[in-house]
């Protein structure tokens, strides 16, 4: 029957190939620009570390108080740490895994003479931050809590940067120039660079297009050594001192920090724990507000950062706009189409068919418009993702790609949108009374 | 023509009625809000920054093993590199100036604070944001900003301080914009002012007409015109100086700047960033605006075309089914015109229910992007003129199809169905 149905189907859109074309060319472009729009979306909205991302906890401290929100023009309190602070809570350690970080840009000097010095950029974290983010190692591994509470001058290369320096050899051991000091290679860490950079949101605003991070260097290390932050540095007063070191007495805020937390209880406690701190600041003298923390689990935080750009989620929502009025386009042709052939419903009627043969006749027929617009918009996809390039920033542009869960979703969507929008017109036809059509003939 | 057979005509086709209707809104709604973010966009990448951005280019650099510290003795040593690297950079050939700056205008890394009229104010309570430019006598002239009043630096006035040192200079030069917000009667030449919150006073010697920020995001909406210029080389183990070829020889400048700075000076980084004209660091900084136009552009292309389209589609159809009815009125003497009008009439009575519908729904949509996604009130102007249009296509879409009909003989009347 269902190749019965399919014949009078092609019959039928062959008949008038101007309005099938129609149909076909609405469904095609409207189900292109919401894949196309989709995939951006998809790639920036998507959970970087989806197996942890619930363990994963942002805190933060509200050490500027309310007058920053109120003058500042802040709408959250404090989005990163000062010094004080960071080193407080890795100190206390009442986290499963924790890292305070912050973004570096040191120059690394070739060992052979010939080369020019190159720029790197990185992360200062603590030991712990490799298993917290489950860093893949290509050779070595991360380092230990000795290394950070001994100043050890070692560091974690990126493949790429250890291709650059040694060639693909296992460098473990041996040693890298940063900003004129030796630091011996504790770990070659794999192709990794999850996006958005989700460790610290505050310093890359999320999304950093194709360079992955150069180096990671302890963070004791780093502080020890002057090497000062590349990053974000936010201040509701101007630092009294001068410098880095300044910087490090001061309450402005440029060091982000993430903490693991396993259980519900863990989550519980650890929120006691920051309750307390601030207390305990408060009682010291340090500030005369309520005291104020936040603790926010990975996708909360990226929520409340802004990770998804603005201009993504409004594409998205207008070119669904366009997919509903192609959809409605469509339904409009198809009830026009179906009606026309009242006549021949009629004599099917007549003869017996019962509804659901007619239901089952014209949805083919708006399946068939759809799989051929699904087609259509496959192509017109494809065309789509390959010219966000010159459309979007080159970090985000980058993200969009076409897979088969795509494609496979831009066909589905396209059979089934037009399914959808042929269920009224094909009701219609199924009421057509058959004496009426019968007798006008 | 009444307007009373042609309703009750249309009650025949209720659906059909509706679903273009309903399409005609969606349309509207759509491409007003669409055409008034490109708006927008067209007007963000056009506003001027006050710069003569013809030939001008920045460098940035970074010395490698140079003193990490803010010790007198090691900023002097940081200075002597910047002052070797001014002096190799205004040599060459094709040159025409350059100075010392921490940023430019649509760079997207900047230093801002808050300037205020009484000293010791908070940070965060100054009178009006600002953002600090650095740079030397030769900053005005570089860049190609307009003095307005008072006088430019000069050799003598400039200093120099390390990166993270927060003393403020005696002098300052301010923007027309934030001289007038501190001083709103227009006469901040020669008055002195508080830097973020510090108790030093800096005498304004002089107006800016017009410097952004290097900022391009939302947040500095507020102060998008507020810049303060500091006579200040600043030194840190990095530099950027900004430099203006002489006229026409932009490409030329910029390929000789590598090669001298490394025979100057080999331990730096220099890569492919690090020479870069204006016009590429314009077009990096609008580049999500230029693309957000372009996308809208498209959707809406197709959304007026289908739209088009489907008018033409269902007008067809109904032509066709009232083929034996036209030929009836011919035969009872109406003439051609009044079968296109009548067609004509009747497009413009749905696109017209859509239109009314679709304001509603433009605005609504205009209010949710406003609620959700920091979007600005949309004029009504943008809504009038999507309705006018709205109604423009129908007619150009319903012309065919009419014309057709209004084609068809008399004698059709005659024929058996």
């Amino acid at each position: 029957m269902f190749a019965y149905y399919l014949d009078l189907a092609l019959r039928s859109l062959r008949r008038s190939p101007g309005l099938t074309a129609l149909m076909v060319l609405a469904i095609g472009f409207g189900v292109a620009a919401s894949m196309t729009t989709w995939s951006v979306f998809r790639a920036v909205s998507g959970d970087p570390i989806p197996w942890k991302s619930s363990r994963l906890f942002v805190p933060q401290l509200d050490i500027w108080g309310p007058d920053s929100r109120k003058k500042g023009g802040y709408d959250d309190i404090a989005d990163a740490f000062d010094y004080t602070d960071a080193v407080a809570l890795m100190r206390d350690h009442r986290g499963k895994l924790q890292s305070a970080m912050y973004q570096v840009s040191p120059s690394v000097v070739p060992a052979d003479a010939t080369k020019h010095p190159i720029n790197v950029t990185g992360h200062a974290v603590f030991g712990e931050f490799f298993p917290m983010v489950e860093a893949p190692f290509k050779y070595g591994s991360g380092w230990g809590a000795q290394d950070d509470a001994n100043r050890a001058h070692v560091v974690v290369l990126s493949d790429k940067l250890n291709q650059k320096l040694f060639g693909d050899v296992n460098s473990v051991g041996r040693s890298v120039s940063i900003e004129g000091k030796d630091y011996r290679v504790a770990g070659v860490v794999a192709k990794w660079n999850p996006q958005p950079r989700y460790y610290d949101v505050v310093n890359t605003g999320g999304f950093v297009g194709d360079g992955a991070e150069d180096v990671f260097l302890p963070f004791n290390t780093a502080i020890d050594v002057g090497m000062p932050n590349n990053g974000n540095t936010n201040c509701s007063e101007i630092p009294k001192g001068s410098g880095f070191v300044g910087l490090q007495q001061s309450t402005c805020v440029w060091i982000a920090y993430m903490v693991e937390l396993d259980s519900a209880a863990d989550v519980d406690s650890y929120r006691n724990y920051l309750d307390g701190y601030m207390r305990q600041q408060k009682q010291a003298g340090r500030f005369n507000w309520a005291p104020k923390y936040e603790l926010r689990d990975l996708p909360a935080w990226l929520d409340s950062e802004h990770v998804v750009p603005d201009d993504t989620k409004v594409s998205l929502l207008v070119a669904l706009g366009l997919l509903i009025v192609c959809l409605v386009n469509t339904a409009g042709l198809l009830l026009a189409k179906f009606l026309r052939r009242s006549g021949e419903i009629g004599v099917r009627r007549a003869l017996g068919a019962p509804r659901a043969a007619v239901y089952a006749q014209f949805l083919t027929e708006a399946g068939i418009v759809g799989a051929a617009g699904g087609v259509l918009g496959l192509l017109l996809t494809g065309a789509g993702v390959a010219c966000v390039g010159w459309v979007l920033p080159k970090d985000i542009a980058a993200l969009a790609r076409l897979d088969v869960s795509l494609l496979a979703t831009t066909l589905l969507l396209a059979v089934v949108a037009t399914v959808l929008a042929g269920l009224y017109p094909t009701w219609r036809a199924s009421r057509v009374q058959p004496a009426w059509q019968l007798k006008s003939n | 023509m009444t307007i009373h057979p042609m309703i009750s005509a249309l009650r025949k086709h209720k659906a059909g009625v509706v679903l273009i209707a309903l399409q005609i809104a969606l349309t509207l709604a759509i491409v007003c809000n669409a055409v008034f973010i490109i708006g927008q966009r067209i007007q963000r990448v056009n506003r001027p920054t006050g710069l003569n951005e013809q030939d001008l280019f920045l460098v940035s650099q970074q010395w490698v093993g140079a003193p990490a510290g803010d010790d007198a003795d090691s900023i002097q040593k940081l200075d002597a590199l910047q002052r070797e690297d001014l002096a190799t950079l205004r040599a060459l050939p094709d040159v025409e100036s350059v100075t010392p700056t921490n940023s430019l205008p649509l760079l997207n890394s900047s230093w801002n604070g808050s300037a205020s009229i009484n000293a010791d104010a908070k940070l965060i309570g100054g009178n009006a944001r600002t953002t600090y430019y650095f740079g030397d006598e030769n900053f005005l002239r570089t860049l190609g900003l307009h003095l307005v009043a008072g006088r430019d630096f000069n050799a003598g006035d400039v200093i120099n301080k390390g990166f993270r040192n927060t003393t403020e200079p005696g002098m300052i030069l301010v923007t027309k914009a934030l001289g007038d917000k501190l001083f709103p009667k227009g006469d901040a030449l020669g008055k002195v002012i508080y830097l973020d919150g510090s108790g030093t006073p800096s005498t304004i010697i002089g107006e800016v007409e017009r410097l952004q920020v290097p900022a391009t995001g939302g947040w500095v909406s507020a102060f998008t015109w507020n810049a303060t210029i500091e006579p200040v080389r600043l030194n840190a183990n990095f530099s950027r100086y900004a430099v203006r070829a002489r006229p026409g020889r932009l490409q030329a400048a910029m390929r000789e700047v590598t090669p001298a700075l490394y025979k100057a000076n080999p331990m730096r980084v220099l890569d492919d960033d690090s020479v870069k004209s204006f016009a590429d660091i314009r077009k990096e900084a609008y580049r999500a605006d230029v693309g957000m136009a372009a996308l809208m552009g498209v959707i809406c292309l197709i959304l007026l075309g289908v739209t088009a389209a489907g008018i033409v589609g269902l007008t067809s159809f109904w032509v066709g089914q009232r083929h034996r009815q036209i030929g009836v009125r011919r035969a009872l003497g109406a003439r051609k015109a009044d079968i296109l009008h009548y067609f004509q009439m009747e497009n413009l009575l749905i696109a017209g229910i859509g239109a009314v519908a679709g304001v509603a729904l433009a605005i609504g949509l205009n209010l949710l992007l406003m609620k959700h996604y920091e979007m600005d009130r949309m004029p009504v102007l943008y809504v009038l003129a999507g309705v006018a249009m709205v109604l423009a296509l129908g007619q150009g879409a319903v012309f065919a199809p009419a014309r057709r009909a209004s084609n068809v003989p008399p004698v059709v009347a005659t024929r058996a169905a």
